[in-house]
């Protein structure tokens, strides 16, 4: 409660003490933080990923095929994680492949986030018929199960992971409508949004400045846990063959490029598996974290 | 409550309109021409691409074309496929049960481990038990499902041997005019070994279906069992001097079923899109790898047909739920 007043009478951006109390309270939940410190090292491993890893992620050692991890018998230092069928090295592709699933996370998120806010504001503050229309039209991409979706705009546009992305986002946008839509509503017929409205705020001013800074809890904590369903997804396309296409070390099409070794190498299937697990479990954790932190009326654990 | 059915119902119109029209413009909104663009690397003739636009009606104009459309849709035509020139409502529906049968493991699977551990953790809040059981649970949340069966695969079929790798039941065993349903067919034909060899195919499968709902039960299971522990009613069973378990899984449980009962009917969606998943991979032949198999062969009259029937799947079980809960909870009626 307190900090819809406050931020009712400062919508700009968080001040310090602001960051500091959310730090707190994130800071009691043990899973999240350490969820916080894994995604930090992934975001790393993605930005510095040309520096940290040891070879091309492309570039084929032919007379090092399926070599398994170092501490295997044939394995050897120079390829830690072990090779693939081409003789890839296993651990430079994990950490490139880093890079292509923080960029399918910033981009659905970013699209779905942004597309969704400004409609589910829309809806919120439009008449009744216009938001019935919007609401309906969402109803009708959620009674579509999301992957299925994705996966038919995929067989549109054509495969790759750029369309993968376009899909996934589109699927993903109705979450954000619904909420954004639900939290406008309650704010909207609160007396700080009725002064704002009697001092002659235009309409795009109280969705975008008067009320949109104090619904944006839930819409982060949903930013999170979309950036996971997105990497999961974006993954679950490239194993299908309709996302990234190979010799792209994206962590879903190497899974899919490794399933006819399955039984001979697992460590080809195994490395690609475990670093989307990983990287999911860490942003879940943190968006558990971050939901108590920001809204403890949320708070579910 | 005749009332709350109505706007329900009233609801569903629109979307179910509304999924239709997705559906038909599916085909035509494929970049360049449709028929083209189906007949892929084979080319057609040009007496074949006149036949096949007047099959479709592509020369009409577009309303037509959707009230042909819908017409069909609502007589049960939904087109044949290219591929094998079968309606594809009728190979819809041979598919449907293998897919059914494998849902319903799985979300039994799920609601048999999940309850249970949801009302451990609750009951042990915060000790060991809750902790280790959520931890599990966040991770079974958090599991590409697809790698999960990779990994399944790799120890129980490849390491110990113990589970086939694909199909549904062993090549030895046919049943003629078999229900669908593997399990009950197997279960009634005098044909040894048959039953066995349909659940061991069915176990890999349902694990990996049900490893997401059952953690989302758990979660759900626990966090409703939280509230309703904290409940006067629940301090008066124990003051009476009723056995924690009675009072755990009689009094408390009753009680937090109502919300984990949605999120489990609202789970069909989810169950759908992991369908796909998992009978690609063990090579199920349900709708799900139906599906996958008919993006890759292009044969999109199928694709438009399998979407529409799946996203109005969901639409009567969502709506179902959404009247059941109503039902039930008499406060959700007035909103």
């Amino acid at each position: 409660m307190a900090e819809t007043m406050t931020s009712a009478a400062a919508p700009a951006a968080p001040r310090p003490g602001r960051l500091k109390e959310f730090w707190y309270y994130f800071r009691e939940n043990r899973g999240a933080v350490i969820g916080f410190w894994v995604f930090l090292a992934f975001i790393v491993l993605a930005v510095f990923a040309p520096v940290i890893a040891p070879h091309d992620p492309t570039q084929q050692f032919r007379d090092a095929l399926l070599k398994p991890p170092f501490w295997q018998e044939g394995g050897s230092l120079a390829y830690p994680l072990g090779t693939d069928a081409l003789g890839r090295d296993m651990l430079s592709r994990l950490i490139h492949g880093a890079r292509y699933s923080f960029y399918v996370g910033i981009v659905v998120v970013a699209i779905g986030a942004s597309g969704g806010i400004v409609i589910g504001l829309l809806s919120g503050f439009a008449p009744r018929w216009l938001d019935t229309i919007i609401m309906r039209v969402m109803d009708i991409i959620l009674a579509f199960p999301s992957l299925l979706l994705a996966l038919v705009l995929v067989a549109i546009l054509g495969p790759s992971l750029t369309n993968a992305m376009i899909a996934i986002a589109i699927v993903l946008q109705p979450h954000y409508v619904r909420l954004t839509r639900a939290s406008v509503m309650s704010e909207r017929t609160k007396d700080y949004v009725t002064a704002a409205r009697v001092t002659g705020a235009s309409t795009a001013r109280l969705m975008f400045s008067t009320v949109l800074p104090n619904c944006l809890s839930p819409i982060i904590v949903q930013a999170a846990l979309s950036f996971s369903t997105a990497i999961l997804d974006a993954a679950a396309l490239g194993f299908l063959g309709m996302g990234a296409q190979p010799p792209t070390p994206e962590w879903g099409t190497m899974l899919a490029e490794s399933r006819e070794f399955i039984l001979r190498a697992w460590w080809v299937v195994t490395w690609p598996g475990l670093a989307i697990l990983v990287t999911v479990l860490a942003i879940n954790l943190m968006g558990d974290g971050l939901r108590d932190a920001l809204d403890p009326k949320l708070k579910r654990s | 409550m005749l009332r709350y059915i109505l706007s329900r119902l009233l609801t569903f119109l629109p979307t179910f309109f509304g999924v239709t029209l997705i559906s038909f413009g599916f085909i035509r909104v494929l970049p360049g021409d449709p028929i083209v663009v189906m007949a892929g690397e084979r080319g057609v003739t040009p007496e074949r691409y006149k036949e096949l636009v007047a099959q479709f009606g592509f020369d009409r104009p577009l309303l037509v074309q959707y009230w042909e459309y819908l017409k069909g849709v609502l007589h049960g035509d939904l087109g044949q496929s290219f591929v094998t020139k079968k309606p594809v409502w009728d190979e819809f529906f041979a598919l449907f049960p293998a897919t059914l049968e494998l849902s319903l493991c799985a979300i039994v699977f799920a609601i048999v481990l999940g309850l249970p551990a949801g009302v451990i953790a609750a009951v042990n809040r915060g000790k060991f038990f809750d902790r280790a059981l959520m931890s599990s649970a966040l991770i079974g949340y958090s599991m590409p499902i697809f790698w999960w069966a990779l990994l399944l695969i790799i120890v129980f079929s490849g390491w110990l041997g113990w589970t086939p790798v694909s199909g549904r039941i062993s090549l030895m065993y046919f049943f003629d005019n078999g229900s669908g349903f593997m399990l009950w067919d197997a279960l009634w034909s005098d044909q040894k070994g048959a039953f066995l060899s349909a659940v061991s195919h069915l176990i890999l499968p349902t694990i990996v279906l049900g490893t997401i709902p059952l953690a989302v039960i758990a979660r759900q299971t626990r966090s409703a069992m939280l509230e309703v522990l904290s409940e006067d009613y629940i301090r008066t069973a124990r003051a009476k001097g009723l056995s924690p378990s009675r009072v755990n899984f009689i009094h408390a449980l009753r009680n937090a079923l109502i919300p984990v009962i949605t999120v489990i009917g609202l789970m069909v969606g989810t169950l759908l899109a992991g369908a796909i998943l998992t009978e690609t991979i063990f090579s199920w032949p349900g709708i799900g790898k139906w599906m996958v198999d008919s993006i890759f062969r292009r044969d999109y009259p199928v694709v438009q047909g399998g979407l529409l029937l799946i996203a109005v799947i969901v639409m009567i079980v969502n709506l179902t739920v959404d009247m059941l809960y109503g039902f039930i909870n008499p406060k959700i009626r007035k909103r």
